[in-house]
């Protein structure tokens, strides 16, 4: 299935690269304002899922590079990964543990292992959409 | 003590790799270990010699509570010395006896873990430890029995000996927590030291119906004893060691081990006396009348534990210095007797006793231990099984009660059990010769070491049974009694009564033995005709009933309509839910709407026609569109509310679903009614219903609080400890990080079901 109207195409073009940063923007403050990786992982996914109802599911796929299945895995990945430095500290899993990373300019990035879990989280339910809708759009042709 | 424990599973885990090095010779290398372990617990004789015993305690789960405790005394010293000395044998054994067996590697594997696992059940201080141990030894007997797994009759009898010892085992961990909640400890140690009498508490009922269901079951007493002889599918030097000399007398370990806690109650004495009582004769009677070498040491089998159980219930200290004797007699002779049965067997390609003859001139050397142990078998002397037997007829003619029955009982169970051991010593050997399947030769060494080893210790602790009563026997009796016991083991007694009995037992069994080629097909026939009602009968018309049963609920409950489903979930939730807040709390309809805004009454005017609209359209997208609008009233009602993050996942998770829907829909058929208007009523009164049982659920949960509300902890805590602003985020990923990684998880199933559910549709539209 796919849509051949001019305005979806061309309104798709600068969504989907809009929002795709909106997602990770959202990801990434999400600890501290609203958002984080649930929301983030949404967001992401509708914009794949406005790319394919303009381009159709084969060229979505294309543009993926990388088959949503993979992310799933990564995501469940990453969330377990996430719990190692708890388990090597010999402290109950998912403790989190903090990292101040120094950026230039004097300004500190706090990286840790929840981030870690909520980037998992994030290509999780990136990848559980973009299958459950590409594979409905596979489904149809 | 722990490496000792789990050094047999670890050894599993490489036996794979040293069967691909040192090929045929695996069984010999892979006996080292079982030797080593029984050098490992002799030494730990002069520890417990005197009654004494060593608790090691590891923390394994400390947040439950569970330790990994061992306890070594008397008796689970001589278990684990029975386990690992007749393991070592039957190493070698099965080594040569499955020699270039395609699949050696992985039947090692199992029966190391067996091991492993017996031993743990046997050494075990924790209850749980214990049950854990229970269960795998269930589990590996199951993959052992079903070990030619391409047998329909193997796979069958191996489930059949699961399903049995499981469901005993589910009353057996009932058991264990009954008496755990009863003394206040999961420790073995701390219950059998506590001095508080447990025969008065309310539980102990319960506690002992439990703990020897799961006994019974697993040690084979009438009426569960027909799986063990249908074990006998499993290769024989399984049966040799799991359901003769290990496994089976898990539930004799565990009585014995308990006797001092639960026993010396009128309950615990009739019950074990009763089952224990029946299942000897019974399993004399069909080892005396089957044909199959297996099946008859299988049947004698069951008619050892049942002597066994009987004299843990009559309690007394000769009764209990008998069955300590019993015990390791029995596992000595039956551990022979069984390789020898796997030789005849080997040598001669057939297990049937009518068909083998004559044998002893061919195997001169297989015939003369199958002698020994079968002279052990029958109670002759001077071997060990003669001074058990003995003392068994002794305790009983002085049981403090059932005394005369129990005698008539045991001495009628022995004549038939002397006609067993001519059965598997004397006709294969000595009787005319008869042409066999295979050309018989003398079995390999690695074949004759067990019964070797094993007919000649019997041989020695019939002559000099103060080594071992002085050893660990008699610190064995300490622990079942609970009390000291004094014994004195000795091949003479002087002319008595039980040496008259065994006189009466010897001469009866030999007539029987002659009798036995014009008996057995009569006997046989008989037991075809009762085993129509007997307890295996039962057992699989029970397990046809629970088929049927399935098959009913899963046509009524499961029958494939959608719109069926999601009736039966919602009137049960909600039906539940509703009885209990009526039975349990009062309703108050007390609502306080003063407060609220004009713009919240349009949005719930608005949710309100939404959901009307889209249950009585007849477009299928416009009731999937006004259920969007549904969902995003709700979720600007989140965000009126200040909760800005429920409020954008909402909106992203409605216009999702919306999409979805939308996708779904195009592989719908044209909408028709299929419902008659009778069920859209009940859709209706179903969906009301539930609707105002919420409704209600929700006022009462305003007006309810048990507990301090945990809102103010994050609030608080959440900058502080979580370094993140954004209390929702930090719940997810922080301070309920697990139940989120649960979440995903569940998330990603759901994707691999919904494609694999897409994938596979998709391959049939391709099919020609």
């Amino acid at each position: 299935m796919k849509s051949n109207t001019l305005i979806l195409h061309t309104a798709a073009l600068f969504i989907v690269p809009l929002q795709l940063m909106f997602s990770v923007f959202l990801l990434l403050r999400g600890h501290d304002e609203p958002g984080g990786g649930f929301i983030g992982g949404l967001v992401a996914a509708s914009a794949f899922v406005i790319h394919a109802f303009s381009f159709g599911s084969e060229a979505t796929l294309k543009v993926m590079r990388i088959w949503p299945g993979d992310f799933l895995a990564a995501g469940l990945l990453l969330a377990l990964a996430s719990t190692l430095p708890a388990i090597v500290a010999g402290q109950p899993i998912l403790t989190a543990h903090w990292w101040q990373i120094p950026l230039p300019g004097g300004d500190y990035f706090k990286m840790s292992s929840v981030l870690i879990f909520d980037v998992g989280v994030y290509l999780t339910v990136l990848g559980t959409i973009s299958i459950f809708v590409i594979g409905l759009m596979e489904a149809e042709d | 003590m722990l490496l000792a424990v789990l050094s047999g599973f670890l050894l599993a885990v490489l036996t794979p790799a040293i069967h691909r090095v040192v090929g045929h010779t695996v069984g010999w290398v892979l006996a080292i270990l079982p030797a080593s372990l029984a050098v490992y617990f002799a030494s730990l004789i002069p520890l417990i010699s005197d009654g004494g015993a060593v608790v090691k305690e590891f923390a394994w789960l400390p947040g439950l509570g569970v330790t990994l405790g061992f306890l070594v005394d008397g008796l689970s010293l001589v278990f684990a010395l029975l386990i690992s000395v007749i393991g070592t044998f039957i190493l070698i054994f099965a080594g040569a006896y499955l020699r270039g067996h395609p699949y050696l590697g992985r039947f090692f594997v199992i029966m190391l873990s067996f091991m492993a696992s017996m031993l743990g059940l046997v050494l075990s201080d924790n209850l749980l430890t214990l049950f854990m141990f229970w269960e795998l030894t269930s589990i590996t007997s199951y993959l052992l029995i079903g070990f030619d797994h391409e047998d329909s009759n193997a796979r069958k009898c191996a489930l059949q000996g699961l399903f049995v010892t499981t469901a005993g085992s589910l009353a057996l961990m009932a058991g264990l927590i009954l008496l755990a909640v009863m003394t206040g400890t999961y420790s073995l140690s701390g219950i059998l030291a506590s001095s508080d009498p447990l025969h008065e508490h309310a539980f102990y009922l319960g506690a002992v119906i439990c703990v020897l269901a799961g006994a019974f079951t697993k040690s084979a007493q009438v009426p569960f004893h027909f799986w063990l002889p249908n074990a006998m599918a499993a290769p024989t030097p399984v049966s040799a060691y799991l359901h003769s000399a290990t496994m089976v007398k898990a539930g004799i370990y565990l009585m014995a081990r308990l006797n001092p806690a639960l026993g010396e109650s009128m309950l615990w004495s009739t019950l074990l006396v009763l089952f224990g009582s029946v299942t000897m004769v019974v399993g004399a009677w069909f080892a005396f009348s089957s044909s199959g070498i297996k099946k008859v040491l299988a049947y004698s089998t069951v008619m050892t534990l049942g002597t066994l159980t009987m004299l843990i219930g009559v309690g007394t200290e000769l009764a209990l210095t008998a069955f300590v004797c019993v015990l390791v007699a029995h596992s000595l002779y039956k551990g022979a007797l069984f390789m020898i049965a796997g030789i005849l067997d080997h040598e001669t390609g057939t297990k049937d006793l009518r068909r083998m003859g004559g044998l002893g001139k061919t195997m001169p050397l297989t015939a003369l231990f199958a002698c020994l142990a079968a002279l052990s078998l029958a109670g002759m002397p001077p071997l060990f099984g003669f001074i058990a037997k003995e003392l068994m007829l002794e305790a009983l003619l002085k049981a403090s009660f059932w005394s005369l029955g129990l005698t008539v009982a045991a001495v009628v169970a022995s004549m038939l059990v002397v006609g067993v051991a001519g059965l598997v010593a004397v006709r294969p050997f000595f009787s005319a010769f008869l042409e066999t399947p295979k050309k018989p030769h003398e079995a390999p060494p690695g074949m004759l070491a067990g019964p070797a080893f094993l007919s000649v210790v019997a041989l020695v602790f019939g002559l000099a049974p103060y080594l071992p009563e002085t050893a660990v026997l008699q610190a064995a009796m300490t622990s079942v009694a609970g009390t000291p016991v004094d014994s004195y083991l000795a091949l003479w007694h002087g002319v008595n009564a039980p040496l008259v009995l065994s006189g009466l037992t010897l001469v009866t069994g030999i007539t029987l033995y002659r009798l036995w080629p014009t008996l057995q097909p009569n006997l046989s026939a008989v037991n075809t005709a009762a085993a129509r009602i007997g307890p295996e009968a039962i057992y699989f018309r029970f397990m046809e009933g629970i088929t049927h049963i399935a098959g009913w609920q899963t046509r009524v409950l499961q029958n494939g309509v959608l719109g069926h489903y999601l009736l039966v979930l919602v009137a049960v939730t909600f039906g539940l839910a509703g009885f209990t807040l009526v039975a349990r709390h009062e309703v108050h309809l007390a609502l306080d709407l003063s407060g609220s805004r004009f713009y919240e009454w349009g949005i719930a005017a608005l949710l309100v026609a939404a959901a009307v609209f889209s249950s009585i359209t007849r477009s299928r997208l416009g009731s999937v569109a006004s259920l969007g609008v549904l969902g995003f009233s709700v979720a600007l009602i989140f965000i009126l509310f200040s909760a800005p993050d429920l409020g954008i996942t909402q909106l992203l998770v409605e216009t999702l679903t919306v999409v979805l829907l939308v996708l779904v829909l195009f592989k719908l058929p044209e909408f028709v009614k299929l419902s008659s208007p009778l069920e859209r009523f009940r859709d209706l009164a179903v969906a009301i219903v539930a609707g105002t049982v919420m409704t209600l659920l929700i006022l009462a949960g305003l007006e309810v609080q048990y507990f301090e509300s945990i809102s103010a902890y994050y609030s608080e805590n959440s900058a502080p400890l979580a370094q993140g602003r954004n209390i929702v985020n930090v719940i997810l990923v922080d301070f309920r990080a697990l139940d989120t990684l649960g979440e995903i998880f569940v998330l990603a199933l759901a994707a691999i079901g919904i494609h694999s559910m897409l994938k596979l549709k998709a391959e049939d539209q391709y099919k020609p």
